[in-house]
């Protein structure tokens, strides 16, 4: 695909330039500079910025002086790093629920049952929603006497906890609530998937006698790989910047810091404390390790059949 | 087998249920909270249908000034935004798509690799460049970066742009059309799907926005509604004042379960798409 319209190009461009030609490449030209001048002002500078600012004990206002790796020293000797980096990822144990979760829920959604348009987008409704609304809403379901979550657990006779003012609770509280908010969009994807798999290919296991588990095994699980694939990345990057959940249910981070994330505390750092110089370089190695799941993503997203164009 | 298959698809519609029950009980309970009076939310067990029935919350919150101006404020971004960025956004997938540049391509992948920058890493340049600019706590640094387009939107239009013959492109070209004039005559209307629903994931994100309005905007009354939502429940919840904060964050979720519920089939059917080509 992509060679022959290499080539073509490459024919085209034999021509001597015309005038033509020029005034497409200045249409082209004007049509594609604002979008990269902004991507050159809003992301590039300020990633530059930020990598430097790292380096400087900068408060925001006045000069950043330069201090070498001072910041990444005290960031490797700082506690509360630390306690983020791995509640963030804690965090994460989420990701393989959902995502398990939500290919039983597609697979389920894939027959034909009454009302599966209905169950598609009432599954659906939380991913929509406001992430704001939603925790406010969570945080309140989550009140230890009235909330919503322990009224349901009092039905089968289970006395819940006060799940946001525990250290042992409130990150399976938020886990909870992170796999109920994003269920819909990964069995949306994976709906999507099992549904472009040909019938033929089913019909034709059936007739060579495989059981069911035998063309789910062979079939279905081959051709959802790269969306388990691409939702695994995606989760992993959406979910190493979580934020709003922290900030609004647990605004001072939880109980001993205990739901705190790098998100939250390079926040903290850069706008309560004032710190820009040492959240700099929080964020920085935030975004590198970021960096590098998704240079893994389109490493092997390169090699797989689903490609750019 | 016949039966046997019916019995298991009843079994599958009833777990099913239950799923759709948990995922929308809460903001069921959300909205009934919001319509009780203030004692009546601590009643033992819930009441589902609240008794007494009354909208004193949302007279309250409606008097409230911040509100107003919340929603206002939420109005003017996301619309601006959308607006502008989805046309700056489908020029430039029309040039990346159809149109003779050189290195456009290298353009374009380095573009996409700006995805790989997370907000979090240049929210702090950002910030001070935007406050040297004299641009806090007004609602331009969450307006202009989005007027300058959306990379994803672009990816998105760019693959559905894929599938349009060039033929009538070159067709247009020969007759004399302008670029722009391809652009706004044959390639808008023949995108309008596509962009129709890229445009409104874009609207439901921008509205959603938490982030970026916590840092730039300081004042009540310039703050878009989800940060107005977010310090009522801060500052109400000490007065358990629970319908309150409850019927902010109903408000808050109208305008985006409205465009969701309306434009279902396309937002669901875009979301799979991009799923199977992404």
């Amino acid at each position: 695909m992509k060679n022959v319209s290499v080539s073509k190009n490459d024919l085209k461009n034999k021509k001597p330039t015309s005038k033509l030609f020029r005034s497409e490449y200045k249409a082209a030209f004007l049509f594609i500079i604002i979008p990269v001048v902004g991507f050159l002002t809003f992301s590039i500078i300020p990633g530059l910025i930020s990598l430097y600012a790292s380096f400087t004990n900068w408060n925001g206002l006045g000069v950043m002086e330069f201090i070498g790796f001072e910041n990444y020293v005290t960031l490797f000797n700082d506690p509360y790093f630390w306690i983020t980096l791995y509640n963030t990822f804690f965090l994460m144990i989420g990701i393989p629920i959902g995502l398990v979760l939500s290919f039983l829920l597609a697979v389920a959604l894939n027959r034909k049952i009454a009302g599966r348009q209905v169950f598609r987008v009432l599954y659906y409704i939380p991913v929509v929603s406001s992430l704001a609304a939603i925790s406010i809403l969570w945080q309140w379901a989550y009140n230890g006497d009235y909330g919503l979550v322990n009224q349901a657990l009092d039905i089968i006779g289970i006395q819940g906890p006060n799940w946001l003012d525990n250290t042992e609770t409130v990150k399976p509280a938020i886990i909870i609530m992170t796999v109920w908010k994003g269920l819909g969009h990964s069995m949306l994807l994976y709906l999507a998937a099992i549904q472009s798999v040909p019938k033929t290919f089913y019909e034709a296991a059936e007739l060579d006698g495989a059981s069911p588990f035998q063309s789910f095994k062979n079939i279905t699980w081959p051709m959802v790989k790269p969306i388990t694939f691409f939702l695994i990345i995606t989760s992993i990057i959406s979910g190493s910047q979580i934020f709003t959940e922290i900030n609004i249910m647990t605004p001072t981070g939880g109980p001993q810091y205990s739901s705190a994330t790098t998100v939250w505390y390079t926040w903290t750092q850069a706008f309560s404390n004032l710190k820009m110089g040492y959240a700099s370089s929080i964020a920085t190695i935030l975004g590198f390790l970021i960096f590098i799941i998704t240079a893994i993503q389109f490493y092997i997203n390169s090699r797989s059949q689903y490609k750019l164009d | 087998m016949n039966r046997e298959k019916k019995m298991s698809n009843i079994l599958i519609v009833i777990l099913l249920s239950i799923g759709a029950i948990t995922m929308v009980a809460p903001l069921l309970w959300m909205v009934t909270t919001s319509f009780k009076d203030r004692s009546s939310v601590f009643s033992l067990p819930p009441q589902w249908i609240p008794d007494p029935f009354q909208l004193d919350a949302y007279i309250r919150l409606f008097d409230m000034s911040t509100l107003r101006t919340g929603i206002q404020n939420s109005m003017i971004v996301t619309l601006t935004v959308t607006t502008i960025g989805t046309l700056t956004s489908s020029m430039a997938a029309f040039s990346f798509a159809k149109l003779k540049l050189p290195y456009k391509n290298f353009i374009f992948l380095i573009l996409l690799a700006g995805l790989m920058i997370p907000y979090p890493t240049i929210m702090i340049p950002q910030y001070v460049i935007f406050s040297n600019l004299g641009w806090i706590n007004t609602l331009l640094p969450l307006i202009v970066p989005g007027l300058f387009g959306n990379v994803v939107m672009i990816f998105f239009l760019r693959q559905y742009l894929s599938n349009i013959p060039d033929s009538i492109i070159e067709a247009a070209k020969i007759d004399g059309a302008s670029y722009f004039t391809i652009y706004a005559r044959l390639i808008m209307p023949a995108i309008k799907p596509a962009v129709a629903a890229q445009f409104i994931l874009w609207f439901m994100a921008s509205w959603n926005d938490y982030l970026a309005p916590l840092i730039y905007l300081r004042s009540p009354e310039k703050q878009t509604l989800q940060v107005v939502i977010a310090n009522l429940n801060s500052t109400y919840a000490i007065q358990t004042d629970y319908p309150l904060i409850m019927a902010g964050s109903v408000i808050s979720l109208i305008p985006v379960l409205t465009v969701f519920i309306i434009f279902q089939k396309q937002i669901i059917e875009s979301v799979a798409l991009s799923a199977v080509k992404g």
